[in-house]
């Protein structure tokens, strides 16, 4: 069974978020193309195919997908989608966005966010917040899944696939692109960073917590994280939020510093390699999955460390 | 206008699940039930637009068991004006749910549609989007911020990097991300009022729509516990633990 896998991209280079759904799609069985749908995307489509196993890369080009509004992108899929047994793409915001529409136009259930492929129709899945997980099976002939991308790694990137160009020009008048705030920034993409240190509601204040948390971060080369607590009082941009119902991250080391460790936030958090937790606390819930607890002030624990780290 | 509200009714967020022994399933038996958080958070974006004027009615919805009324009651007592309960004691997967919804669009002609974005048992964030590609509308999820003027809606969304604004024709729908607003508390006087308040019960059968599973669940398990860790005296322990034992810095 073919797969199209859809890339994930900011018109300038491909997401790592598209590696490693891409090892999802190999392991649902006879390969994958790749579709890079942009604006000037080019760069990508490059990328895209040296992605390893790709067979080709569809390149559609057009200013209507320069944002990745789910409805011309839907459009886009839903043309292509009879060549392909299964349609897979990173739970990413702008997938998660666009794919549960690809599924209704095609009548399939969707399977979100898949943890692991047990075989071409089965599949694992969290629910409540990571606090089960649930083995699923489709009936539906095609399949359109969104793959939890920390359940799988980045798939090699030395393979040559032929870049093809797709012009189905999609009619979109019911929606357009208006303004973006982005980050942006030097500090690296939490998703993908493997140190994460995260703040939460203990801080106080945001000039608190770049005060205390950035230096950390920066001598760890660590991305910024927040619980939700931290995000709705305005320590924290939106997209630093961790949790059940923000960025899932599975780093190699994650610092949670302030944060009780509600279920939410954990559910964002606890397949990390090594957890610290520095919290007043000693029976905070955050201990309960911290490799290392440190019981204590944050305000004098914070500073130390960071000096500590020279 | 109109605002459709779907809402349903989930496991309370505080309650910590626990699986079936045998694997079939979550323990759903006596545990505290609530409206999805979310939902609160549709319900009371749709008020306030009731309120400033830009709305006339607000209708919640909900596919469940008959206890899904209470859910309903809970809409309405924080203001919505009538309710809807189209029951059933089957799983209805995200696509069911969507081709019911539009089934109650087609009959109540909204120009809006707020929906949570996730509902926290199953967590598909689907529902929505599907609902949109079945009635050929634009969507704008993970709502943080609404502008509703009359030829259209802009919908600022939570995104992967920040924020981003798309403008929308109506009719049009809506997902609601936390920080779009703080969902008020029904008082007292309103949780009585809500009882007196319009509410009909029908059957997916009543509007057509066949409930037909694609999805058949195999096998309900716990993740894997981590392993108990350790509590470190100090900074100069944690680091070296790090450096040395866990080999993380
Ligand atoms: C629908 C829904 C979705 C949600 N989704 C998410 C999500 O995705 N992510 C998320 O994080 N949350 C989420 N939540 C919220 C979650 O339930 C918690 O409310 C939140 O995680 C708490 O944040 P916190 O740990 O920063 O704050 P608190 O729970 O208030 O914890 C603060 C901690 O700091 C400690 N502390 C205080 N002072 C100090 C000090 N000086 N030094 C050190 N420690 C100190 C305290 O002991 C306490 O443990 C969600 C909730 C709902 C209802
Ligand atoms: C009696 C009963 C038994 C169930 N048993 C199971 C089970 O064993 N396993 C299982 O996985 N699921 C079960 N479900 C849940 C059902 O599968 C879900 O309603 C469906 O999968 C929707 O997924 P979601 O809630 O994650 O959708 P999402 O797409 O995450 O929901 C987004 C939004 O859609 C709206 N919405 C979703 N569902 C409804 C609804 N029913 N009524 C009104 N608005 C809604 C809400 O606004 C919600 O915020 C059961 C439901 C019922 C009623």
């Amino acid at each position: 069974m073919t797969t199209l896998l859809i890339a994930e991209h900011d018109n300038k280079a491909l997401n790592e978020a598209t590696l490693r759904a891409a090892s999802a799609a190999a392991q649902l069985g006879d390969g994958f193309d790749v579709l890079v749908a942009g604006e000037g995307a080019g760069d990508v489509a490059a990328e895209a195919a040296k992605i390893a196993g790709a067979g080709k890369v569809l390149h559609a080009d057009n200013a209507a997908f320069a944002n990745q509004l789910a409805e011309p992108v839907a459009d886009l899929i839903v043309s292509l989608a009879d060549g392909y047994d299964a349609i897979v793409a990173p739970a990413t915001s702008n997938w998660k966005n666009a794919l549960p529409r690809v599924a209704a136009l095609l009548d399939v259930m969707q399977i979100s966010d898949i943890t692991e492929v047990v075989s071409g129709d089965t599949f694992v899945r969290p629910i409540y917040a990571g606090n089960a997980f649930q083995k699923v099976q489709t009936s539906d002939a095609k399949k359109v899944i969104t793959v939890r991308t920390t359940a799988f790694e980045a798939a090699a990137t030395d393979g040559s696939a032929s870049v093809e160009a797709v012009d189905n020009a999609p009619d979109n008048a019911i929606s357009s692109f208006k303004s973006e705030q982005l980050a942006g920034g030097d500090r690296v993409d939490l998703a993908s960073a493997k140190v994460v240190v995260s703040g939460g509601r203990a801080f106080g204040s945001k000039e608190k917590f770049n005060e205390l948390l950035e230096p950390l971060a920066d001598k760890l080369g660590a991305a910024l994280g927040a619980s939700r607590a931290a995000v709705d009082a305005g320590y924290a941009p939106n997209d630093w939020q961790v949790g059940q119902t923000g960025k899932v991250v599975a780093p190699k080391l994650y610092i949670a510093i302030g944060i009780s460790g509600a279920i939410q936030h954990l559910a964002g958090m606890k397949d990390s390699t090594t957890i610290v937790a520095i919290n007043t606390d000693e029976d905070a819930p955050i201990f309960s999955v911290a490799d290392y607890g440190l019981v204590g002030d944050l305000f004098e624990l914070v500073p130390e460390l960071t000096s500590a780290l020279d | 206008m109109k605002i459709l509200v779907p809402v349903k009714r989930v496991v309370d967020y505080n309650v910590k699940i626990r699986v079936k022994a045998d694997g079939t399933g979550v323990d759903l038996a006596n545990v505290k039930m609530s409206m999805n958080p979310f939902d609160e958070i549709a319900v009371e974006e749709a008020l306030k637009l009731k309120e400033a004027g830009k709305a006339e009615e607000v209708i919640v919805v909900s596919i469940g068991p008959e206890k899904a009324q209470e859910t309903l009651r809970t809409g309405l007592a924080m203001g919505a004006d009538r309710g809807i309960l189209i029951k059933t004691d089957e799983t209805v997967e995200p696509l069911d749910v969507a081709k019911l919804l539009k089934a109650v669009v087609d009959e109540e002609q909204p120009k809006l549609v707020i929906l949570g974005k996730q509902a926290i048992d199953d967590d598909a964030n689907q529902t929505g989007q599907m609902l949109g590609a079945l009635l050929g509308w634009g969507q704008g999820t993970f709502a943080y911020d609404v502008e509703l003027s009359d030829d259209g809606v802009d919908v600022t969304r939570e995104v992967d990097g920040g924020l981003q604004t798309v403008s929308l024709s109506l009719p049009a729908i809506i997902t609601t991300d936390l920080r779009l607003n703080e969902p008020r508390y029904a008082s007292l006087p309103n949780i009585m009022k809500a009882k007196k308040k319009p509410l009909d019960t029908k059957e997916p059968g009543d509007y057509g729509v066949e409930i037909k599973n694609r999805l058949t669940v195999l096998e309900t398990t716990e993740p894997p516990k981590r392993a108990a860790g350790i509590k470190v005296g100090s900074v100069a322990e944690l680091v070296d633990k790090l450096k040395n034992e866990a080999g993380a810095i």
